[in-house]
């Protein structure tokens, strides 16, 4: 199996599909490589550099495309204006690419895939579950594109984050607001709190919460109880009174906070609008916004994407680049995705589209001819939804009902017999059933207070002291050999003592062991 | 009965020193240090209850010879068993001793209703209730943990013996024994109409307590001993009624609330209800639901001994979780080296316990203790379970159940409610086991299936074995 990495067309991209160090992982299972020349170079990744993980290098473009079995790419394909051709039109016909496709708005690549046969994957479509999550482009990109916002922010601020004192007085710490905690938010956060600002984060979803906290962030919060929770880990859209709350939210922190970085997406549709013009005229002059939703139109009004505006002294930054700003990194996270897919489609043993796997039915968008985006609602995942609320519902009465029926009838049943207690019995029982509830209440108290690891000593300490029938059997013995109460009296004496020196004796060895 | 109250005042002032000592001894083992003392409270306790009911009026000089060698011999025997008993067989040895404190309630009880020919009215009643409360419960006790002890000692399959109609059948047994008591409660005669009615409902206690416990499956023996433990005293309690003995009474409760208490933690560890583990029958009925369920995604990744030492080499936090399966492959000890070496190369080594590991409560914190693991790093399952993110490497061994994400995470899965230790949130999570078999509730473990867990296939003991030469 031979793979294709041609060099990224678009302008600016300085990313690359695949890095030299995971080139030699995969030769080493025999899959062989064709690398454009200049590929890695906005990167940092030489020719020379492949040549040594094994690679093949060559200038020519079109043997990337056309003698390979798979290319890998990261941004869609395009229109080569050098060769002046379409990149979908370099590959051969039933050929296959792996890259960033976003098929919901690429409608137009999608016709061509089909009409060229290619077999394409969509890294932006590998389904977001726990098993594929080392092949999760999107979050791999995400980390690096929020720490590069935080980055950005910091050289575009005029101020330190971290509040200092120097000789020449105290400088106030940066107050950063970062809205939307998934993995690019918590990325700006953990950026923002490393180089000492106040960080605060919002997020829709309540599950986040934790994980804003454990960063050291404050979690901010509207009064409306609403969860923002919705399919795949994204958050859903939101009702407009939940809405309104929240654009209070943020108009406040806006006059507060130094820096805003909005991360909101809803996936299929435009990115939400969160911040207004008079959000952004509210905020001090010297203030900025990254708009990390610049590409899917931005969550700020003002955003202009791929550049930085500014509107009354505040700077909007709109870049769609940020992940490409850390080529180096994102390169080698991409292609370690890339190499955990392929190695997932068995590439080493000559690629397997298997219709039945989630991952690879996710990601695969076109196949033979045939446009097989978007893939059928998993089975794996319907089921626990389907499942869930069913037994749910039905435990939940029951589970309910019983303890509370069943306490009140015990409840009566003890006032019934202690009733027929205090009517009946006589003075001399009263006084031992005393005793006896008080020393139930004692040993309620006592047994809670043992630790569960001496819970089996506990066991044959009351055995031993179980043993204290004896007493009872000792007071019986006494009625003359002859009759055959006293043998069976001595018989009760036998067994109590077999209890009381082995129960005692075998605690006392098992106490010894525990030593610390 | 009034002559107990007027009864020598020492007596009665050394039962209640007793009675204390008693309650101290359970109370020390709040933790290991005091445990030891506390153990000799009861032992002293002991020594003076016993030594003072020689004095007691009732007891004559011409039985001391019998008392005494009975003392005696039965002090050989259970120092011998005491002394020569493996950790592992614990659970036996209680539930064994649980059946000896039962016939002795019954016998007590027997005794004591032959020699209450004086009394009349209302006392008389109350007596012959005490007796027949009392000779039942012995008569539960006694063949319950006769039947208890053939199972954990593999003399009787552990497999829950299922009847057709068990319920019905157990609800029978008890109205005949109600009826028994109606032939029983104010007779005239003791001899010819009282005793057969008392014996009657004796042999029918028996059955039903071998039924009892025959219907309960192995896993569920850590809450069959604990009832048990809870009816001995029960039956010590009422045989202290019967007798009008304060000190029998106060003891009798102690261990009665004790057992209760232990069984009632074991089954929230399980999440069941006490009345159906009592009724028995669980591994049977539910887990022929259990195929239907969920089947977990994913494949299950084999490991090698290799693999595994090295993992451990580079960790930094462990966590060890044994089970009944370490117990039985006797794999504690080289598990504890495994243990040293790591803490030697500074890895932060710690075991996790869960509830109803093994076949007795706290039965797990024993064989790590006889293999000399010290207590501290022996952590109880709330403690632990917020390390799990933390960790590096997970050794589960011989454990199933325990470990089974399902319990939390999937409503259909037989076991869904029950806590767990959640070892899947560590890094990577090693399960030591023989195949690939379902656990005791026969419920598929999707903690096998996930992304970072490895199978360490073969007899825990032998790759434990192995492990430890690696690190050597």
């Amino acid at each position: 199996m031979k793979i294709g990495i041609p060099a990224e067309i678009i302008e600016g991209e300085r990313r690359v599909a695949v890095a030299p160090e995971t080139v030699a992982g995969l030769k080493k299972l025999g899959i062989d490589f064709l690398v454009e020349s200049n590929a890695g170079a906005g990167a940092d990744f030489s020719d020379a550099d492949y040549k040594a993980a094994g690679a093949e290098v060559t200038p020519d473009t079109r043997a990337v495309w056309a003698t390979t079995d798979v290319v890998l790419k990261v941004r869609p394909p395009a229109l080569n204006a050098k060769l002046e051709a379409h990149e979908v039109d370099l590959l051969k016909e039933g050929g296959a690419l792996i890259c960033f496709v976003y098929p919901a708005r690429n409608k137009e690549l999608m016709d061509r895939f089909a009409a060229r046969k290619l077999t394409v994957l969509a890294m932006d479509m590998v389904p977001r579950i726990s098993r594929a999550q080392k092949m999760d482009a999107l979050s791999s990109m995400a980390n690096i594109a929020g720490y590069r916002a935080m980055v950005e922010a910091a050289h575009i601020f005029g101020r330190f984050f971290t509040g200092q004192i120097t000789a020449a007085g105290r400088t106030q710490p940066a107050k950063v607001m970062v809205i939307g905690a998934g993995v690019a938010g918590l990325a700006a956060v953990g950026a923002a709190k490393g180089m000492g600002a106040i960080v605060r984060a919002f997020d829709t979803r309540p599950d986040v919460k934790d994980q804003v906290k454990s960063m050291g962030a404050e979690f901010l919060e509207v009064s409306i109880k609403e969860d923002g929770t919705g399919a795949g880990g994204y958050s859903k859209t939101m009702s407009p009174e939940f809405i309104k709350a929240e654009m209070a939210l943020f108009l406040k922190q806006a006059k507060e906070v130094d820096i805003i970085i909005t991360t909101a997406l809803v996936p299929g549709t435009k990115a939400p609008t969160l911040l207004t013009k008079e959000h952004v005229e509210a905020m001090k002059p010297g203030s900025l916004i990254v708009d990390m939703a610049a590409e899917q139109g931005g969550n700020c009004e003002l955003t202009k994407p791929g550049t930085i505006s500014d509107h009354h002294g505040v700077k909007i930054v709109g870049y769609t680049d940020l992940a490409s700003r850390l080529p180096n990194q994102a390169s080698k996270l991409y292609g370690a995705n890339l190499a955990h897919l392929l190695k997932h489609m068995e590439a080493q043993k000559g690629w397997k589209i298997n219709m039945e796997d989630e991952i690879v039915r996710g990601s695969l968008i076109a196949h033979a001819g045939q446009i097989t985006y978007p893939p059928p609602k998993p089975k794996t995942v319907i089921k626990p939804m389907a499942a869930t609320p069913a037994p749910a519902a039905q435990a939940t009465p029951t589970a309910k009902k019983c303890p509370c029926g069943r306490n009140a009838i015990l409840s009566l049943l003890a006032a019934a017999a202690l009733t027929a207690i205090g009517l009946y019995a006589p003075a001399a029982f009263m006084a031992h059933f005393t005793v006896f509830v008080l020393a139930i209440f004692i040993g309620y108290m006592v047994v809670w207070n043992v630790t569960p690891a001496l819970h089996t000593p506990l066991m044959s300490v009351t055995n031993a002291i179980s043993g204290i029938i004896v007493i009872g059997a000792m007071l019986q013995i006494s009625g003359g050999f002859d009759r055959w109460t006293t043998w069976a009296a001595a018989f009760a004496v036998l067994l109590a003592s077999i209890n009381i020196f082995g129960g005692f004796l075998v605690t006392r060895r098992m106490l010894a062991m525990f030593r610390k | 009965m009034e002559q107990t109250i007027a009864q020598n005042g020492m007596l009665v002032v050394l039962y209640v020193i007793a009675s204390v000592l008693f309650i101290l001894s359970l109370g020390g083992l709040s933790n290991p240090e005091s445990s030891r003392r506390g153990n000799w409270f009861g032992i002293i306790g002991m020594a003076i209850a016993v030594g003072v009911t020689f004095f007691h009026p009732q007891v004559t000089a011409q039985s001391y010879g019998v008392l005494l060698a009975m003392i005696v011999l039965g002090g050989a025997i259970g120092s011998i068993v005491a002394a020569r008993i493996a950790m592992t067989a614990m659970p036996q040895l209680v539930a064994g001793f649980h059946s000896f404190v039962g016939l002795a309630a019954v016998l007590v009880g027997i005794n004591s209703y032959m020699d209450s020919a004086g009394l009349m009215g209302a006392e008389r009643v109350i007596h012959e209730m005490e007796v027949f409360l009392g000779v039942f419960i012995g008569a539960v006790t006694f063949t319950g943990s006769i039947v208890a002890f053939g199972k954990l000692q593999g003399l009787i399959r552990s497999k829950p013996l299922l009847l057709p109609g068990r319920h019905l059948l157990n609800i029978g047994m008890s109205l005949v024994s109600v009826y028994c008591g109606y032939r029983f409660f104010g007779v005239q005669d003791i001899m010819t109409q009282g005793l057969p009615a008392l014996l009657a409902m004796t042999v029918i206690a028996f059955i039903l307590g071998v039924h009892l416990v025959m219907s309960i499956g192995g896993a569920d023996m850590p809450v069959v001993v604990s009832m048990l433990n809870s009816y001995s005293g029960w039956a010590a309690a009422a045989t202290g009624f019967l007798l009008a003995n304060d000190l029998l009474i106060i003891t009798g409760a102690l261990v009665g609330s004790s057992g209760a208490i232990l069984s009632y933690i074991m089954c929230t560890a399980m999440n069941r209800s006490l009345l159906s583990v009592i009724f028995g029958g669980f591994g049977a009925e539910e887990g022929k639901a259990a195929p239907a369920g969920a089947q977990p995604a994913g494949e299950v990744v084999a490991t090698t001994v290799d693999e595994v030492s090295n993992m451990l080499k580079e960790a930094r936090q462990v966590i060890v979780v044994p089970g009944y399966g370490m117990a039985v492959a006797r794999a504690q000890h080289p598990v504890k080296e495994i243990s040293d070496k790591l803490r030697a190369r500074d890895v932060k080594v710690r075991f996790a316990i869960h509830p109803v590991a093994g076949r007795l409560p706290g039965h797990m914190n024993v064989l790590l203790a006889e293999a000399n693991v010290p207590y501290d790093i022996v952590m109880e399952m709330d403690e632990i379970n917020p390390d799990f993110p933390e960790t590096d490497v997970v050794l589960v061994i011989g454990a199933n159940d325990i470990v089974n994400p399902g319990a939390l995470e999937d409503p259909s899965s037989p076991i869904y409610g029950m806590p767990v230790l959640e070892t899947w949130k560590a890094k990577t999570t090693i399960v030591l086991k023989r195949s690939m078999a379902a656990g005791y509730a026969g419920v598929d473990n999707p903690l096998f299936y996930k992304d970072n867990t490895r199978m360490l296939f073969g007899d825990a003991k032998k790759s434990v074995d192995a492990i430890l030469a690696q690190l050597q």
